[in-house]
């Protein structure tokens, strides 16, 4: 991190949202099938067609709207963004210009040590998608050099949503957790699959640097053509780099579009010959305006389900779970909704959580069946944790016996009961197996006794297997020290 | 907005039309006559006017989330000036 | 059994009436209408494409429901439609190059209405192309001729369909009327040429030239088959957002025989002493003639009116030259080639739009582009809804106005070279459009021009307020009724054709 400049980005995303049909037609709205077979004459722009509004995009709009705390139009209207290009059916795109669906708010997001910061939403507004073009002939299927173009209309009219946030993210990795807050959360709502490799969610950066302490803006360069997570991190890093650079040695930043080059790792200058685009937005007179009432905008908000942002809020500062594992039980609903039940069953979030991540996760790994589908049900789980709470089984006990109640062999309890794992206290029952592991460890008995302090541990662990985990650890570790000190 | 003359040759770049010089010369003068006869609107008085968004005073027309048949692709494809399998093709798109 | 083509000459309510009581097939009406059509053309040249299979099968198809028992309102009405409407499987070309080929995949609602009503279309009939004009000569793909002298243009921008329909080629024609294109060519044919309420008739498969002003409307012989036309296609349609859902109140039923208890406003911006002595005689007989029937004439005031034709010449320029930005090559109709897709764009629309077209899109996209929205269409989107407000005014103290429907009768053809001289035929009849209001031509009476032999219709033009199209109708009816100018000149082409 440059001490003396600071990197200033925002971030503006294009989300598809998840609709039936298409914004403005009842072509299919799905990812994949065969090329130019959900069109029809009004997603293909043939003449005479004319568009109406899908209801259920405007619904999600006003939800994504409400939930990052969006004022909501009361009355917002539709214009036609005028431009020429082979992906476009009508040589328009019908989007919204200068009243948007949604104004302001922000989206609350989580850095590496948990602190909860937001970032200023500008606007969400609708729009309509593109076709998409394939380009021949080149030798890398990108547009330059290439000698003509494939185009397939079956995403032409997809709803779009545009959210546009303000310029207050500080670094890279904001920008990703920016991006990750605002996935998880549509994700939530159900709005969207934001898929960044399907393209249900795409996204360009605003990038500029100023000096440290300065309020005002430095030229900013738009980003695009970033199609990962990782890619927006390394793209908006090497932006900031270069743009440090140049304004280091006296330079002047261009304002222009760069597209970023994975391949190289470098963001190159898009600056076409030809002038800024003069869309000659006005207000589409083929359809009508919107009006959402305030009774509709409070009943979206009382059925607002939990968002992320709440959730991490909750599990960083009311169970004091850590920051990271957080963040995997709120990418995973149903994990987190498991391990909600555990809670409710009286366990102690720490121990909860570490049995969640930890070994049903690792079990969920090995056998490809999620936990929360597993033969270890919340009240499994928490009855080994009472067990263990209790004294009556060791923590290396619990882990052999949620993997047997994985596997099927009935409940935990039950499983401690026929196996005979219960924790081992009763010295009477110890000291024999204590005095037998001595006896069949001269050599390691002799290192301690020489001044090795440490083969103590080895010794212990020795007694732990021999007693398959049943032994209580401190006790034996008690008597061996009784036993050893004895001579 | 009393200065009629207008720049044909950028319109008729963002309208994407090939223009003659002889065409642009003509489309010139005679848009810049009609032009002379639209200034008289600046005559009114459109202060305190709303612009008129719509005769029609309709709001939320919306459609239904519901699945209505596609265009047969051989139909479609049938008439597209030049098609490449179930591609529509065009000449190259150079820049933006 | 009347002769079919003697039933030709008659009314579309006759011609339903004779095929919905078996009297005639549907089968017949349309052999005899598609052997009129061979005969008139070489003269009118009211179509650009002749339907006479598709015309046959749907004939075939309405004999079958009506010996079912259906009554179909439109029983074999032969149909005339503007070929800016779209028609499965027909040539669509709105009198344009570009669209020159181009087979329509889908119907127009309006149009589906209609074949469902019983309706059989005769062919896509010639107009000025993409609708822009007011004498069909901007179509490049045909010339079609006043059916009452050869030598005069029918009018514009539906041009075709009102020359069909006086020429007995159609019983009702399908126009659009953006500025005055149903009304105008409907006057200088002398038949009923009727645009409802903006948002009334769906605009779904009419291809768009100014979304906030296109209307699709009938011109027929009578103002009875104007009102059953209306009946069959008016009603909101979810494909169209812009159609409206006011109930429909059927007009035929309304027709009314005389005009007691209406007050008719006369227009005093609107002088027809303006238009000439032949003219202001005319239109004074017209408006005593409302008199005679019980109106009570009342003089109302429309200051914005003179602004129209400017205000006009913003907007609907504007939004077609957006509307039209799809015909770019890419997907249908012409394509030119070009070194690459923008080079494509450019020649592609350089030989496919003609003229008027073009002059349209360039001052349509100057008047939406960045620092000039707001001097050009904010302003004038503004000066329409004062325009709306002097009519508002208006009605309030009268039920309909009456005005000229054009300032001349039909004029030779390349009489108006001067691209703003057109425009100003639409002088009486833009207003009516950008507020929105339903309007109706009627034939008022007739004129002998100094340039030619030939007597040339001339309408009146009535309008009202927003969805009263029934009052409307009715009224335009009893004046109809009262005076029957259509009875009084045959056309030219009958006769030639006889």
């Amino acid at each position: 991190m440059n001490e003396r400049y600071e990197p200033v980005i925002g971030i503006e995303c294009h989300v598809e949202l998840k609709t039936a049909t298409k914004m403005f037609c009842g072509c299919c709205n799905e990812f994949g099938g065969e090329p130019n077979t959900k069109i029809c004459p009004v997603c293909l722009g043939l003449p005479g067609a004319l568009p109406v509004p899908n209801r259920r995009a405007i619904e999600h709009i006003v939800t994504v709207g409400v939930a990052f705390g969006s004022t909501i139009a009361e009355f917002s209207k539709f214009d036609r963004k005028n431009y020429f290009y082979p992906d476009m059916p009508k040589d328009y795109q019908i989007s919204q210009y200068d009243m948007p669906v949604a104004a302001g708010g922000s989206v609350k997001y989580w850095i590496e040590d948990g602190e909860l910061r937001e970032c200023r939403l500008t606007r969400v507004h609708l729009e309509e998608d593109t076709g998409k073009s394939t380009h021949a002939g080149s030798t890398d299927g990108r547009i330059a050099g290439s000698e003509y173009s494939l185009i397939d209309f079956n995403r032409a009219g997809v709803p779009l949503m545009e959210c546009v946030s303000e310029p207050d993210l500080r670094s890279a990795q904001e920008a990703v957790a920016y991006l990750e807050a605002l996935r998880r959360t549509l994700l939530a709502l159900g709005v969207s699959d934001v898929k960044m490799e399907e393209g249900s969610l795409r996204c360009d950066a605003n990038v500029s640097v100023r000096p440290v302490g300065s309020s005002s803006y430095g030229t900013k360069t738009e980003i695009k053509n970033m199609n990962s997570f990782r890619s927006v991190e390394r793209a908006i890093a090497s932006e900031v780099a270069r743009q440090i650079a140049i304004v280091e040695s006296g330079g002047r930043i261009e304002q222009e579009t760069r597209g970023w080059d994975e391949i190289n790792g470098v963001t190159h200058s898009m600056r076409s010959k030809e002038e800024a685009h003069d869309y000659r937005y006005f207000p589409d007179p083929d359809l009508v305006p919107l009006e959402i009432s305030p009774a509709e905008v409070r009943r979206v908000t009382q059925t607002l389900p939990e968002l992320p942002a709440q959730r991490f809020e909750r599990y960083t500062a009311r169970y004091s779970i850590a920051p990271r594992q957080t963040a995997q039980l709120i990418d995973n609903p149903a994990l987190a909704g498991y391990f909600e039940r555990v809670l409710a069953l009286g366990a102690r979030p720490a121990q909860a959580i570490n049995f969640v991540l930890g070994d049903l996760s690792r079990l969920a790994n090995e056998t490809g069946v999620a936990v929360a589908e597993s033969a270890v049900t919340p009240e499994y789980l928490s009855g080994v944790i009472a067990l263990v709470e209790d004294r009556r089984i060791t923590s290396k006990v619990a882990k052999d016996v949620l993997a047997r109640c994985w596997h099927g062999e009935g409940a935990p309890a039950a499983i401690v009961e026929r196996e005979g794992l219960a924790r081992q206290s009763d010295t009477g029952a110890l000291v024999p197996l204590v005095d037998q592991m001595l006896a069949a460890h001269p050599a390691v008995v002799a290192d301690y006794r020489a001044g090795k302090q440490n083969v103590l541990g080895f010794l212990v662990g020795l007694v732990m297997k021999a007693s398959r985990g049943t032994a209580d650890p401190v006790v034996v570790k008690e008597l061996l020290n009784e036993r050893l000190s004895s001579g | 907005m009393s200065d009629p003359i207008i720049d044909i040759r950028y319109v008729a770049k963002l309208a994407q039309i090939a223009l003659t010089d002889e065409e642009i010369e003509r489309f010139g003068a005679q848009l810049g006559d009609l032009l002379q006869h639209v200034a008289a609107l600046e005559r009114l008085d459109t202060e305190r006017v709303a612009a008129t968004a719509q005769v029609v005073e309709s709001r939320n027309i919306l459609r239904d989330d519901v699945a209505r048949p596609s265009l047969d692709r051989e139909t479609v494809l049938a008439q597209a000036p030049q098609r490449q399998g179930k591609f529509f093709r065009v000449p190259r798109i150079i820049g933006e | 059994m009347p002769a079919s083509n003697e039933l030709l000459e008659r009314s579309a309510a006759e011609i339903a009436a004779a095929v919905n009581e078996r009297r005639v097939s549907a089968a017949e009406v349309t052999r005899a209408t598609l052997e009129r059509v061979v005969a008139t053309e070489p003269n009118v040249g009211a179509y650009l494409t002749v339907l006479a299979e598709a015309a046959l099968a749907e004939a075939a198809s309405v004999d079958r429901r009506v010996a079912q028992g259906e009554r179909l309102p439109l029983a074999g009405v032969p149909l005339a439609v503007k070929d800016n409407m779209c028609l499965t499987g027909s040539r669509t070309t709105c009198g344009s190059k570009i669209l020159e080929q181009w087979i329509a995949p889908y119907t127009s609602t309006a149009v589906a209405r209609m074949l469902a009503a019983g309706a059989i279309p005769i062919g896509k009939t010639n107009c000025d192309e993409f609708a822009m004009g007011s004498s069909c000569e901007n179509s490049a793909l045909g010339i079609t001729r006043n059916p009452y002298d050869l030598l005069r243009v029918p009018g514009g921008s539906s041009g075709g369909s009102a020359a069909a329909v006086a020429a007995f080629e159609a019983a009702i024609g399908l126009g659009s009327d953006t500025g005055g294109s149903i009304r105008e060519p409907g006057a200088f044919c002398g038949v009923v040429g009727f645009k409802p309420t903006y948002g009334r008739v769906s605009r779904y498969g009419l291809i768009a030239f100014a979304s906030s002003l296109d209307q699709i409307g009938p011109l027929t012989r009578t103002v009875e088959d104007a009102a059953l036309t209306y009946d069959a296609m008016a009603g909101f349609d979810p494909m169209d957002a812009t159609s409206v859902q006011e109930p429909v109140e059927p007009a035929a039923p309304a027709l009314r025989d005389d005009l007691h208890g209406l007050r008719v406003g006369i227009v005093r911006e609107f002088d027809p002493g303006a238009l000439g002595g032949a003219m202001d005689a005319l239109y004074r007989a017209a408006y005593a003639g409302l008199e005679r029937l019980g109106a009570e004439l009342v003089e109302v005031s429309l200051p914005t009116a003179e602004y129209g034709v400017a205000t006009y010449y913003l907007i609907a320029p504007a939004e077609c030259s957006s509307n039209l930005a799809r015909f770019d090559g890419v997907r249908y109709g012409l394509r030119v080639a070009g070194r690459d897709v923008r080079g494509m764009y450019d020649a592609t629309r350089a030989a496919g739009f003609g003229e008027e077209v073009k002059r349209r899109i360039l001052i349509g996209t100057h008047a939406l582009s960045s620092g000039y929205y707001d001097a050009y269409y904010v302003r004038a989107q503004k000066a329409r809804t004062l325009i709306a407000d002097d009519f508002r005014g208006a009605f309030a103290s009268c039920d309909l106005i009456a005005c000229p429907a054009a300032s001349c009768p039909a004029f030779r053809f390349g009489a108006k070279s001067d691209p703003y001289s057109m425009y100003l035929m639409d002088y009486y009849t833009i207003p009516m459009s950008l507020a929105g209001l339903p309007a109706i031509s009627v034939p008022c009476g007739w004129v002998q021009p100094p340039d030619g032999n030939e007597p040339l219709p001339i309408g009146l033009q009535l309008c009202g307020p927003l969805f009263a199209e029934r009052l409307l109708l009715g009224a335009a009816h009893a004046y109809e009724r009262a005076t029957n100018h259509r009875a009084t000149h045959a056309p030219l082409a009958q006769r030639l054709t006889a």
